[in-house]
């Protein structure tokens, strides 16, 4: 199984494709870096036009950790496309290269074989994560500097001390990572159906699109399905930037104001994984190689 | 000697179509059998089943004595195998494929003795390319390579000679005949290509349809003393009727305004070319068709089933 494993992260790593989505990670960055850095003073004034006459703000609001949120914010939408490319194509690849009919008359069990791809599918996707930390929070802090962060959500502000921040995104990004790992696994499990990439890679996108619709349509009938949803429950990373507050209504430094919501999140894509990848081995190992 | 496989009453149902219909046969050991059969006769499901690629509908495969389905992993440590393309990482080098597959079968290989495997397919000099600059005759040695890369007690061989050029056919009859006699091995080689299976194969099982027409010794199917040899002259009326009045006329079949046809042993055929040549018949073409040749489009043309033959 190690042995497979590392087979499969070699495979992954040989090929000219998988580091398509670090570059487009990159350049995505690179452009959110570049226009916050020049026009960064214009978009705080704008985004603070609002609450400009109840509250004095000072300090670097344009900051690493600010500017980090703002790329999350805006490339957690996109990455699933860049993880469905490789994750997608991970069977039907096989399959469209001719390679799954002599890989399964190898000495290994499909279990075994269905296992290792998914865990190497998975350490692709933690690799685009931590790139994307890295250039994101690492290089934003060292372009941007640090400060407290001020965020602005739908009916309040919330301002996190400096020294209060970087653990959360540490754990805002390993949630991410969670929520990333659920793509992978809508893609591998589709990817079994199909003898071409486009297929699957098509499909992973288009569920994912009608799911996230249908979380964020504020349509009672859609109420029902919405917490079982994994589009619902992808953006519970940002749980981690919620804090609770005292009495005073001052935000209790180390706090997150609903714990819960993560771990039920986190729960809820732990299942659609599990159920994804029991579902792949079951009809997988049902299945003729034709191809 | 003992059954290397042994198969018994298989078949593969897909939805309406049967494409492999109570198939039963063995191989011994250091047999190269061979596998024949018209396009879609179902060869190619069958050599998927003896390789756990399709699960048969109903019936029995045993190999090296056991049974395939709960000794899998066990049996495909002993087998190599191609399948029909040699289809393998176009991205990679011919030498990181193969070392890719050796992992896979288990084997920790030196590179030292992958490019000794590389050598014995001539690809040696190509080994650091990658592999999608490579032909198809190229492709179907690097396969070949790989099949054999973990030294297999048997090697099963889906058209291996598909897409080759005749230097490339040739090659590859070489190899197969130089690893049964030099290395001992179990070969099954499948082929529509009748041809190729005289010239190697010791043992011959013909499908149709799914089915099981014949099986026996390849020395009792290819009986040289059994060759139609079509002739063509300048004049055939008049070779016809020279040939009538000769000693040659019991070999004498029919007459066509193209050619003429006679039944007689291989070894006779310079004989009657050079008869011919002496009285002047002006000998256009004469060449022998295949004994099997015609015993396979007869059999797959009609609808029988089931004949054996013992040597």
């Amino acid at each position: 199984m190690w042995k497979l494993f590392q087979i499969e992260l070699y495979k992954i790593f040989k090929r000219r494709r998988t580091y398509i989505a670090f570059i487009a990670i990159a350049a995505l960055i690179a452009v959110v870096q570049l226009g916050l850095k020049v026009d960064g003073k214009e978009y705080a004034a704008f985004v603070m036009a609002d609450l400009s006459n109840t509250l004095q703000i000072s300090g670097n609001i344009i900051n690493g950790y600010f500017v980090c949120y703002v790329i999350l914010q805006l490339l957690l939408v996109h990455v699933p496309l860049l993880i469905a490319l490789i994750a997608a194509d991970m069977i039907s690849g096989e399959s469209n290269m001719g390679t799954l009919r002599l890989l399964l008359t190898k000495p290994i069990s499909r279990t075994e074989f269905l296992l290792a791809k998914f865990f190497a599918s998975t350490v692709y996707t933690v690799s685009l994560l931590v790139w994307m930390a890295i250039l994101a929070l690492f290089v934003s802090m060292w372009l941007f500097g640090t400060d407290d962060m001020f965020l602005l959500k739908n009916n309040y502000a919330v301002q996190i001390e400096n020294a209060d921040i970087f653990w959360r995104y540490i754990g805002a990004f390993c949630f991410a990572a969670l929520a990333m790992t659920t793509v992978a696994s809508l893609g591998f499990f589709l990817s079994q159906f199909s003898e071409n990439s486009i297929g699957p890679i098509v499909a992973t996108m288009s569920i994912i699109i009608i799911c996230t619709i249908l979380s964020t349509m504020s349509i009672p009938i859609f109420n029902i399905i919405k917490p079982y949803l994994f589009t619902t429950h992808m953006v519970a990373w940002k749980e981690f930037f919620d804090l609770k507050v005292n009495d005073a209504n001052i935000t209790i430094k180390g706090s997150i104001q609903h714990p819960e919501k993560i771990i039920q999140s986190a729960t809820i894509l732990l299942v659609h994984i599990v159920a994804l990848i029991t579902a792949t081995i079951y009809f997988f190992n049902k299945k003729d190689i034709l191809s | 000697m003992s059954n290397i496989i042994t198969v018994t009453e298989l078949s593969k149902q897909f939805k309406q179509i049967t494409a492999v219909n109570q198939l039963s046969f063995s191989i011994e050991q250091g047999d190269v059998y061979g596998f024949l059969g018209q396009n879609g006769a179902g060869k190619s499901t069958t050599i998927r089943m003896l390789l756990s690629l399709i699960k048969p509908t109903t019936g029995n495969i045993e190999i090296f004595g056991l049974n395939l389905q709960s000794h899998r992993k066990k049996i495909l440590q002993q087998v190599g195998s191609v399948i029909e393309k040699p289809d393998v990482y176009s991205y990679l080098s011919a030498l990181q494929n193969l070392q890719l597959f050796a992992k896979l079968s288990g084997m920790q290989l030196t590179k030292k003795t992958l490019m000794q495997q590389l050598e014995r397919v001539g690809l040696a000099q190509r080994a650091n390319d990658t592999v999608k600059i490579f032909s198809q005759g190229m492709k179907q040695r690097l396969g070949i390579a790989i099949a054999l890369v973990h030294n297999p007690t048997l090697i099963i061989l889906d058209e291996p000679t598909n897409g080759l050029d005749p230097q490339g056919i040739a090659d590859i009859r070489n190899l197969i005949l130089h690893l049964s006699k030099e290395d001992k091995k179990t070969i099954l080689v499948s082929s529509h290509l009748l041809t190729e299976i005289e010239q190697i194969a010791s043992k011959v099982l013909i499908i149709d349809k799914g089915k099981k027409v014949i099986e026996g010794a390849a020395s009792d199917l290819f009986d040289p003393s059994q060759t139609i040899v079509e002739l063509s002259t300048i004049d055939n009326d008049a070779a016809w009727n020279w040939l009538l009045q000769s000693e040659w006329s019991k070999y004498l079949l029919k007459k066509s305004k193209a050619s003429l046809s006679l039944k007689l042993n291989k070894i006779h055929i310079p004989q009657l070319n050079a008869a011919l040549v002496k009285a002047e018949l002006g000998v256009i073409t004469i060449y022998p068709k295949n004994s099997l040749e015609n015993y396979f489009l007869q059999v797959t043309s009609e609808n029988q089933h089931v004949e054996t033959f013992s040597n």
